[in-house]
């Protein structure tokens, strides 16, 4: 709170809004105590910025669009990355270890062959060890499930992707699946942390400890140990088939879930098509000191010829995610005006693409944006 | 262990270019599949001198005796031309490993086909459970799992009509783990073209006997570019065979989005994928009609298969005439489907979706009044 009354006098100043100094005065706590801001907070901020393949640079256009419309103390530094090189040129990674804050479309994964995704790749090679997918019903939208709120904390650096394969003798492979104490408990402290500041109740973790007793074992026991520490917050495990049914059927029951990597990839995607589809769920990759935003589930997708041709993607998840973003940057005011718009356009429901069962495209999903901007 | 299993299928593909292979196969009718010789997994088993088949009959724990005499009762009714032959698996420790009394292994060798109903597996460690003792005592290969929405039992889905097969033998499941070093744990999935190629054959075969017209392979080549890509390719192989399918691909994550947003567009699809993948996409496809209680399941091997119901014992309501039979009526129906009795699997099927979308009889857990038996006798007094 104290951080933001500080930056306040600045974000206004910048960004020159009437309307933004409207919104903001109220809001305003009365203080007795006149705060010095730091040098170069509420500056303007340089956020790296790769538009990637198929609908990426339509998703990402979308969200530069309304991030300047707002006049959001953030400037994009682009790169060009597609799915089909062999890795991510250092460049990228540099500019995103500078900024430490990344805004990205979905890369494509080519199937078989040598080539390993590189939406995988950027994620080992920055560390984002923990990658976040929110699912919840957005109001306006019916979908089969109602009361779904639910956060997929995923391990997102070893188990199934650990990218260990090899050909025992032809017409046999071995893949390794790797778990380490280490990354079990860094997610479950994560996890567990998450929990504790956006005050959620319960932490699940989702396992097959059934039957991968060692390896899904350790990720347990790491998060019993770090559930201890955290009392005020409920903890328990679930099976992950059993998960899955649960999910389809009373998706209720679930707060914040921590994951080993693969299963987090499939919780996260079935959490998704119950409360409304990937377009409209938000997250992001976070490391020790980076965060990368991008659309929260099935990131790597970058839909068909069609959509791209139509321009009729879904911009909804990755302006959401880049209001998680403007949180994440301290702009909290601008990530409310942001998550405010794109929540009444949905509930109008006049302008919705076509997976929320309209025919809107993209740019007139970004114009009805920017129009309910307060 | 694999030279015989290769030999098999290297004779099956000798046959299979012989032996012409009906195109025109109507929706849920087999051909014969006692004549046909080139299928996988072929029942073998034939009538005794009275014109009936033996079965073997796996009861099971807790709820289980209740819901066998109900499949008892109903089949009676029906005059299903089947004997059955219950049998004990209660573990046993030979060398230290657990394993099934020999009567038992004889009792299905002999029969070609059992039914089980649920076994609750013994909490403690150097037990296995027995649902997997079965599987590999049997080599179980392929895990059947069709999951039709129910009228009668409103769920969020009302148009569920997926059918799955898993691989059922090795993947994730090859129980190879070892700790590298303290803090480090390695786990072995193991892919093998063979087993692959013979749970894919078998599902190609399984959407032609049923009228499926495309079947689908579940993957995330993506990422396990060698394991799930001999999969996939070994998929796309056999494929070949089978003009008359359709085959295509899609990865695990987007079909449990796909799924969870929409089912209808896969009731034309049979679903073939790798162990862990099938074991989670089965339950989840079964929450959206209802879970366990309703869906069926059948394990396939190339001797012998056994068809059960995949719920738990449930102890706690054992013995009070509460519990549901339909995931068991349900797998002895694809039973029969399996030995050819295609007629009193439809007549028997027809009379317990009558009974559930009339709802006058369900059980309590379906949001009804009725007793075992009662439920039972409804379905008796649909027969037709």
């Amino acid at each position: 709170m104290a951080r933001r009354a500080l930056t306040l006098p600045i974000l206004k100043r910048l960004s020159g809004s009437p309307a933004t100094a409207r919104l903001l005065r109220p809001t305003q706590p009365a203080r007795t105590v006149t705060y010095m801001p730091r040098p170069g907070d509420g500056a303007p901020r340089a956020v790296t910025l790769i538009p990637g393949d198929g609908i990426g640079p339509l998703v990402t256009n979308a969200v530069e669009q309304v991030m300047s419309a707002m006049h959001a103390p953030v400037y994009f530094e682009s790169y060009e990355v597609h799915g089909d090189l062999k890795r991510v040129p250092e460049e990228v990674i540099e500019s995103i270890r500078k900024n430490k804050v990344c805004l990205k479309g979905g890369l494509r994964t080519p199937v078989g062959g040598g080539v390993s995704s590189l939406n995988v790749q950027l994620r080992k090679e920055l560390d984002l060890y923990a990658s976040l997918v929110n699912c919840f019903n957005l109001p306006g939208l019916p979908t089969r499930h109602e009361g779904v709120d639910i956060v997929v904390i995923r391990e997102n650096t070893e188990g199934e992707y650990s990218g260990l394969e090899h050909e025992v003798v032809p017409g046999v492979v071995e893949s390794l699946k790797v778990i380490t104490k280490f990354c079990s408990e860094r997610i479950a402290k994560y996890a567990f942390e998450y929990a504790y500041l956006n005050n959620r109740k319960k932490v699940t973790a989702v396992h097959k400890a059934n039957i991968m007793k060692l390896a899904d074992g350790l990720f347990l026991e790491s998060c019993r140990e770090v559930a201890t520490k955290y009392p005020s917050i409920k903890y328990n495990e679930i099976i992950v088939d059993n998960c899955c049914m649960q999910l389809v059927s009373k998706p209720e029951q679930f707060d914040v879930m921590v994951t080993p990597n693969l299963y987090g990839n499939l919780v996260a995607n079935t959490a998704a098509g119950i409360a409304g589809g990937t377009g409209v769920m938000p997250g992001g990759n976070v490391g020790a000191d980076t965060a990368v935003f991008e659309q929260g589930a099935s990131a790597g997708n970058v839909g068909n010829e069609k959509i791209v041709e139509q321009k009729k993607a879904n911009p909804v998840a990755l302006l959401l995610s880049s209001a998680m973003m403007l949180r994440h940057l301290q702009f909290p005011s601008f990530a409310d005006r942001l998550e405010t718009a794109v929540k009444r356009v949905i509930s109008e429901g006049k302008v919705r693409t076509k997976d929320l069962g309209g025919y809107s495209t993209t740019q007139e999903v970004v114009d009805a944006v920017i129009a309910n901007l307060d | 262990m694999i030279t015989p299993r290769v030999f098999g299928s290297v004779a099956r593909q000798a046959l299979r270019q012989t032996v012409p292979r009906s195109q025109f196969v109507l929706p849920f009718q087999r051909t014969y599949a006692t004549v046909v010789e080139d299928k996988v997994a072929a029942f073998k088993g034939q009538k005794n001198s009275n014109g009936k088949y033996l079965v073997s009959l796996i009861e099971g724990d807790g709820i289980g005796p209740e819901i066998s005499q109900s499949v008892k009762d109903i089949y009676k009714a029906a005059s299903v031309p089947i004997d059955w032959e219950p049998i004990d698996v209660t573990p046993i420790l030979k060398d230290g490993r657990t394993a099934i009394p020999d009567a038992a292994i004889e009792s299905i060798q002999k029969n070609f086909i059992a039914l089980k109903g649920p076994l609750a597996t013994p909490v403690g460690k150097g037990h296995v459970s027995l649902n997997l003792t079965l599987r590999r005592t049997f080599n179980l290969f392929a895990n059947v799992r069709p999951c039709k929405s129910i009228a009668g039992y409103k769920t969020p889905y009302d148009d569920v009509n997926t059918v799955l097969i898993r691989e059922n033998t090795e993947g994730e499941y090859s129980g190879i783990e070892h700790v590298v070093v303290d803090g480090v744990v390695q786990s072995i999935k193991l892919i093998t073209r063979e087993a692959s190629e013979r749970v894919l054959r078998y599902a190609f075969q399984y959407a032609q006997d049923t009228g499926k017209t495309k079947v689908r392979v579940v993957h995330k080549a993506t990422i396990m570019k060698m394991s799930d890509g001999l999969f996939l390719s070994t998929a796309r192989d056999v494929a070949k065979d089978f003009p008359d399918i359709e085959f295509d691909a899609e990865l695990l994550d987007n079909a449990c989005l796909k799924i969870t947003t929409d089912p209808a567009p896969y009731a034309d699809k049979l679903l073939v994928m790798p162990n862990l993948y099938g074991d989670i996409l089965s339950d989840m496809c079964a929450g959206l009609i209802g879970g366990l209680g309703l869906t069926p399941s059948g394990n396939i091997g190339d001797e012998c298969s056994i068809f059960e119901a995949v719920h738990g014992s449930a102890p706690d309501i054992a013995g009070k005439g509460l519990a549901n039979p339909t995931a068991l009526l349900l797998s002895s129906i694809m039973m029969l489907r399996h030995m050819g009795l295609n007629e009193h699997a439809t007549k028997i099927e027809t009379a317990i979706f009558k009974t559930l979308a009339d709802g006058k009889a369900l059980t309590g857990d379906l949001g009804g009044k009725a007793k075992t038996h009662e439920y039972a006798q409804a379905i008796i007094d649909n027969l037709q």
